[in-house]
């Protein structure tokens, strides 16, 4: 059983090396035509400014950002954590409410009534509007 | 050799023509084998590289069809012919794409970190085809089932949100950096649904593998968990940044977005990346719900696969063709306030079905899916008349002011001393 895991998770780790071997076999493939005369390098001052849509980028790169991004960041760790909590519950579901009857159903009830209850707070505050309404 | 993986048929041929002797194969008929005996190991290594590229390179050649197929269908549906010049049909246009994109100038801008910028395609394209390494493609033809796939699923796909925020910044571009932003907000909303959809399924089917989903639906999932389905096709669509959903890269609003200062085979990669996950994207809604490989018996069961796949590739690019580009407070709120709650619904019904019928047979499923249809109905209506926008009134015109701004004389204070930024 063991040597069993040890054999598909090396086939992962494996499958992992090549599929991050493709991509940079492809940047390499592409790299390498430029030592045979294949792809050109050319590169001049303006081809290597930013691309602004044809004018000299003139502005500083925008450092602040909208605090709404972050709203949506926190509330996604948040939800996200009550989704990696439900997913044991959810597998071993079907067995539990043959053995214990609805308890298994009350049990994971009152956790997602108080996550709803959370989530409808954050409704209610705002939380969830990309724009907020002019008269709140 | 373990027996699982002699029940591989992908595995079984290779690994036995390699180490024929050992306890698993000769029992099965294989007697002659290339290496000695004591190096079953290699020949472990060798076939599962060999499999393993398989996949791989038959998941790179499907892009390249399937770029071919889209472009055929969009100039289909919008009433043009589509790429017809290299080849039958045009069908050698998106390798002779794909030559043109390896022999690219290769511009990497000054204000660019070099080491990130060239990091990010990398990133965006592997966890793609790391999905493609617990897929079942058929009776016995996958790479490797784990037990707990679909955590690997939605774990390693979450990796791609992250290299489009890297290409964003390291290219050191204005426009990027905003499409980065906006990328954050919008994969991680809707990775949620996306992750909450899979819980139906998951207390239907017993397990995480998809192997085992798949064995598990007798009835496809797609008649028990219509809600499940309706939100993993959005939220999926949403995470491959298709077009309905493709403000990361809109290019009416933000040129190419993350995209703007790649060039060359970069570029290239992330073209890539973006439709293999279409691809996988199918192919997973294919497992989870449309009962994967399973069929009727003369067609064999990677066929119904493939079949099954390129149907629901063409409703996704039914999709795409047919709607337009949705703002992004649009799409934010159809997250927050339309799918979630349409998963909770899903997680609650589901629940109190399985808690009555703790063990379902087929006639229970039958019942459950009635069930189960109404309640998609019912709360997809009431959903969409919660995000309907509120009726346009028009202002009630006011008999002393004029609608339009007229230039007087008499100026308010606060305009005059702030120069009319008082909001």
């Amino acid at each position: 059983m063991l040597e069993d895991y040890f054999r598909q998770y090396g086939i992962l780790v494996m499958f992992l090396l090549v599929a991050v071997g493709v991509p940079i076999g492809m940047l390499l493939m592409s790299w390498a035509a430029e030592f045979i005369r294949v792809r050109p390098k050319q590169t001049s001052i303006v081809k290597r400014t930013s691309y602004e849509s044809g004018l000299r980028p003139f502005s500083p790169k925008p450092r602040l950002f909208n605090i709404r991004y972050y709203y949506y960041a926190i509330l996604f760790v948040v939800f996200d954590v009550e989704t990696v909590l439900l997913f044991p519950w959810a597998i071993k579901y079907g067995v539990l409410s043959k053995e214990f009857g609805l308890i298994a159903f009350f049990a994971v009830l009152v956790f997602l009534v108080v996550v709803t209850l959370g989530y409808l707070y954050a409704w209610r505050k705002g939380a969830l509007e990309w724009t907020r309404s002019m008269e709140n | 050799m373990n027996s699982t993986f002699l029940d591989n048929s992908l595995f079984r041929n290779i690994y036995c023509y390699l180490a024929g002797g050992s306890d698993g194969c000769a029992s099965r008929g294989y007697d002659t084998a290339i290496l000695p005996a004591g190096f079953e190991w290699l020949a472990f290594a060798i076939t599962a590289f060999i499999i393993i590229n398989i996949v791989i390179n038959a998941g790179l050649g499907a892009v390249i069809v399937y770029i071919w197929g889209e472009r055929r269908i969009l100039g289909r549906i919008q009433n043009r012919t589509g790429p017809n010049r290299w080849g039958p049909f045009g069908m050698f246009t998106s390798v002779a794409d794909a030559i043109k994109t390896l022999f690219k100038e290769d511009i990497v801008p000054d204000e660019a970190d070099r080491w990130l910028f060239n990091l990010a395609p990398i990133l965006m394209v592997f966890p793609v085809l790391m999905v493609l390494a617990v897929i079942p493609f058929g009776v016995g033809t996958f790479v490797v089932d784990i037990n707990v796939g679909i955590l690997f699923v939605i774990a390693v796909t979450s990796v791609s949100g992250i290299s489009v925020v890297l290409a964003s910044w390291a290219s050191g571009n204005r426009i990027s950096i905003f499409a980065g932003m906006r990328s954050v907000a919008m994969l991680i909303s809707y990775e949620i649904p996306m992750a909450l959809s899979l819980i139906g399924v998951l207390m239907l089917a017993g397990s995480m593998s998809l192997g085992a989903i798949v064995e598990a639906q007798d009835l496809p999932f797609i008649l028990v968990q219509p809600l499940g389905l309706f939100v993993f096709l959005i939220a999926a669509q949403a995470e491959t940044s298709r077009t309905p959903f493709d403000l990361i890269e809109a290019e009416s609003e933000l040129a190419a977005g993350y995209l703007n200062d790649y060039s060359s085979m970069k570029f290239g990669i992330f073209f890539l990346a973006e439709f293999l996950a279409t691809i996988v994207a199918s192919m997973l809604i294919v497992t989870l719900f449309l009962g994967g490989w399973r069929g009727w018996d003369p067609i064999p069961s990677q066929v119904w696969f493939a079949g099954k796949t390129v149907l629901v590739l063409l409703f996704i690019m039914w999709m795409r063709f047919s709607w337009p580009r949705l703002r992004v407070d649009q799409i934010l709120v159809l997250a927050w306030k339309g799918l979630f709650e349409l998963t909770l619904i899903n997680i609650f019904v589901t629940a109190i079905l399985i808690a009555i019928w703790p063990d379902p047979g087929m006639t229970e499923l039958l019942i459950m899916s009635v069930i189960n249809w109404i309640v998609f109905f019912i709360s997809v209506w009431l959903v969409s008349k919660l995000l309907r926008p509120s009726d346009y009134s028009a202002p009630t015109p006011q008999p002393n002011r004029p609608a339009y701004p007229v230039a007087t004389d008499e100026l308010p204070d606060e305009v005059a001393y702030t120069g009319g930024a008082t909001r």
